[in-house]
């Protein structure tokens, strides 16, 4: 089957085509890119007005599959990623079983293969069971599918099995990925520690649990040369910290997260349960400093973290809820509304954050459009105006802070390895 | 004049004018605790639960009182010996209780913010009895209805909070009624028991306690937890006691006239020595008589909104 996107604008950064152009599907590779193409018997898409950008690629989420099903599974969870615009997802492994060894990594992919809507790769757990005591056998992971290692949610408390991991997995190419929290000064805390969790009441966790396992890890890199790549940053410091880090040389990589440049604690307020996260949402001084990480690429990503919870584990009491929200169908309008409408952002920024550098951490043949790769493409009308309601959402789970939030940008077209799996807003 | 809210959530929420209006109806029912009829009409006929989910001897046994005194129906429910012991949600147990009849649910829970879950998903009238750290706005109401009728007002008043600020909701409501009142509040406690950020709230905070006393006309003692220290935030009863404890020498510090005040128990010997909690200018045991006319006045105004509401 053959597809032709007209008259969409492309851009591609890995070969630089940034302009009004055509595109050429055929079966579910690019067979090309030119102006004013006419060939015959295909389907065409008129992508007018519409950015069309190398599909996109979510370094962070969680599936929940296997073990949390309730909350969303492989098929529901790639459909609402399809709905936001994402053609790869990289699924974490703190699953029940945990993703430790190869033969949920094998699970995961076959269900995928089956069910899912997008592509699916799995992040390994860096140590078995998300324990922090032994690691998980990363070499097998590796083979099985896994393109990254992490104990997200967890932290690698010991700095010694951390440097371990780091060895170990550097033999295997294999990213490490590092949730950085200082659970001994995060405490029981359940917000950020300010003015807000003193207002409310609520036991704080200060911005140094973060921060200071950010200076583990930058440490542990530079020490080793090994890279290694940071989780959700959250804090104006681990900014800081992340560009001296790159400025000296180190193999640092990072993401943030929609949420940590769209709203300060101040969400908690009324003890909103869909604004309790970790790390937690910090204050306007942060915001703003990670916007300048984004702008300046100290952040080299920006990923989801959908985190799918239960309504019945948000309707309870704050300190009591699960921590997380769903991300996939916001995090496109909020970097097109929050970032690149204001001009602190160009669309090719966007396609490098949310495509080609999520792709290259993950060491995964996305993120361009380069004729010969896999069709994945995603397209965006960025004036285009909605109101974000979590209960449209195609996801299991509606946790989101964002509804009633008046966004531009939602993905107009996802087209899957040749297949379109979202046209017009809707999924096919 | 009517309470805005259908509950009484916090101070934080309250308007100088509704504190006004709680404090002069508590002092009408003042004249019913001293009173030998001990019995009033003015809830016949409503129905009141309270729901603790910790334990409690004094606010319990004072909004118990409160509901006999003024002939309303009352039950109790204990988190220990109910459905909650099997896992049932609050807001499950709430709307079980809420149509069972009841006007008004009086809460008390470990996490701040429970009674707020609460009063979104039940139609009865929800009372704050403490809620974590956040607030116990009776406790702040009846410390400020003791102080209005000592001195006359709370405007322009100096009021120290001595000890555990951090983990206290007592400090907490004290805090925003206090300064909504216009009285100046100071704060004082080891560093590792002070919440961040509070000078935002336009109180002043002191690292030792003789700077917060000088020229009190009230002093708060906040009960210190002894599990707290077991958690590392200080490092002894006897070094806190030390620095923080008040005794007698320390009361010079204040005006002659000052207030003694605690919200009960005390650990005696360790925020304050007997002398003092036993000192002429403790108003400890008032508190308590006084805590039961304040929770007769709240009881009052929150059953008696949607009547003659219009006349206000």
């Amino acid at each position: 089957m053959k597809l032709l996107i007209k008259n969409g604008y492309i851009i591609d950064v890995k070969t630089g085509i940034d302009g009004i152009y055509d595109l050429l599907v055929d079966d579910d590779r690019i067979a090309g890119i030119s102006k004013d193409m006419d060939p015959e018997g295909c389907e065409i898409i008129d992508a007018g007005g519409k950015y069309v950008l190398p599909g996109l690629v979510d370094a962070h989420c969680h599936l929940r599959d296997p073990g949390f099903e309730y909350k969303e599974d492989i098929e529901s969870g790639t459909r609402s990623a399809a709905m936001g615009g994402f053609t790869s997802v990289a699924c974490m492994p703190n699953t029940n079983p945990v993703t430790d060894n190869e033969s949920v990594v094998k699970y995961i992919l076959n269900k995928a293969k089956r069910e899912g809507y997008v592509n699916v790769y799995p992040i390994g757990a860096i140590t078995k069971g998300l324990k922090g005591e032994e690691l998980a056998e990363i070499g097998e992971l590796k083979f099985a599918g896994a393109v990254a290692v992490s104990d997200d949610g967890n932290p690698v408390k010991s700095s010694s099995l951390m440097k371990k991991a780091m060895q170990y997995a550097s033999m295997f190419d294999i990213a490490v990925i590092s949730h950085c929290e200082d659970t001994d000064l995060a405490e029981d805390g359940v917000m950020n520690e300010g003015f807000t969790s003193t207002m409310l009441g609520l036991k704080g966790i200060p911005a140094a649990a973060e921060e200071t396992m950010v200076a583990r890890e930058l440490i542990l890199s530079e020490y080793l040369d090994i890279p290694i790549h940071i989780a959700h940053v959250s804090t104006a410091l681990s900014v800081e910290l992340i560009r001296n880090a790159k400025k000296r040389g180190v193999k640092v990589t990072c993401e943030t997260c929609p949420h940590y440049f769209s709203l300060t604690d101040e969400a908690c307020m009324g003890y909103d349960t869909n604004a309790k996260v970790n790390p937690p949402l910090r204050t306007d001084k942060d915001v703003q400093a990670v916007i300048e990480g984004i702008a300046d690429d100290t952040i080299d990503i920006i990923a989801t973290d959908h985190a799918p919870h239960h309504i019945d584990e948000k309707r309870v009491e704050f300190s009591l809820a699960a921590s997380g929200m769903v991300g996939f169908e916001t995090a496109l309008p909020l970097v097109v509304t929050k970032l690149v409408r204001p001009g602190i952002i160009t669309m090719r920024k966007l396609v490098e954050k949310m495509s080609l550098n999520p792709a290259k951490l993950l060491g995964i043949s996305k993120g361009t459009l380069e004729p010969g790769s896999t069709a994945d493409i995603t397209i965006v009308d960025i004036n285009a105006k909605f109101t974000v309601d979590p209960e449209k959402f195609e996801s299991k789970s509606k946790n989101s802070p964002f509804a009633g939030f008046e966004l531009y940008g939602q993905a107009w077209g996802t087209i899957v390895n040749g297949k379109p799996v979202v046209s017009e807003n809707i999924l096919l | 004049m009517v309470l805005k809210s259908k509950d009484l959530l916090g101070l934080k929420d309250l308007t100088a004018e509704e504190i006004e209006h709680i404090l002069d109806t508590a002092k009408a029912m003042k004249y019913v605790i001293t009173s030998n009829n001990k019995r009033t009409p003015h809830l016949q006929g409503k129905s009141i639960v309270t729901l603790f989910y910790e334990n409690s001897t004094r606010t319990r046994l004072s909004f118990e009182l409160a509901s006999k005194y003024m002939s309303a129906s009352s039950a109790n429910i204990n988190s220990s010996a109910s459905s909650v012991a099997k896992g049932e949600s609050l807001i499950d147990t709430g709307k079980t209780i809420d149509m069972m009849g009841t006007d008004v649910i009086i809460i008390r829970h470990p996490q701040s913010g429970a009674p707020h879950l609460l009063a979104k998903h039940v139609k009865a009238s929800v009372i704050n009895a403490g809620d974590g750290m956040n607030e116990h706005p009776t406790q702040a109401l009846l410390d400020m209805f003791t102080i209005r009728e000592k001195k006359g007002t709370l405007r322009g008043l100096k009021v120290a909070i001595i000890g555990d600020i951090y983990h206290s909701r007592v400090a907490r409501s004290n805090i925003w009624g206090l300064t909504r009142m216009g009285a100046e509040v100071s704060l004082a406690g080891p560093a590792t028991l002070l919440p961040p950020k509070m000078e935002m709230l336009g109180v002043k905070i002191y690292s030792t306690v003789h700077e917060a006393l000088i020229n009190a006309d009230v002093i708060i003692s906040l009960r210190m937890q002894l599990e707290r220290q077991k958690k590392a935030l200080f490092p002894s009863i006897r070094e806190y006691s030390r620095f923080f404890g008040l005794d007698e020498n320390r009361l010079r510090l204040a005006k002659k006239d000052v207030l003694i005040m605690h919200p009960g128990p005390i650990n005696r010997g360790v925020e304050l020595t007997s002398a003092v909690a036993d000192h002429e200018h403790s108003v400890i045991n008032e508190q308590v008589t006084n805590g039961v006319a304040v929770r007769m006045a709240l009881l009052y105004l929150l059953t008696r909104r949607g009547i003659n509401e219009t006349a206000d």
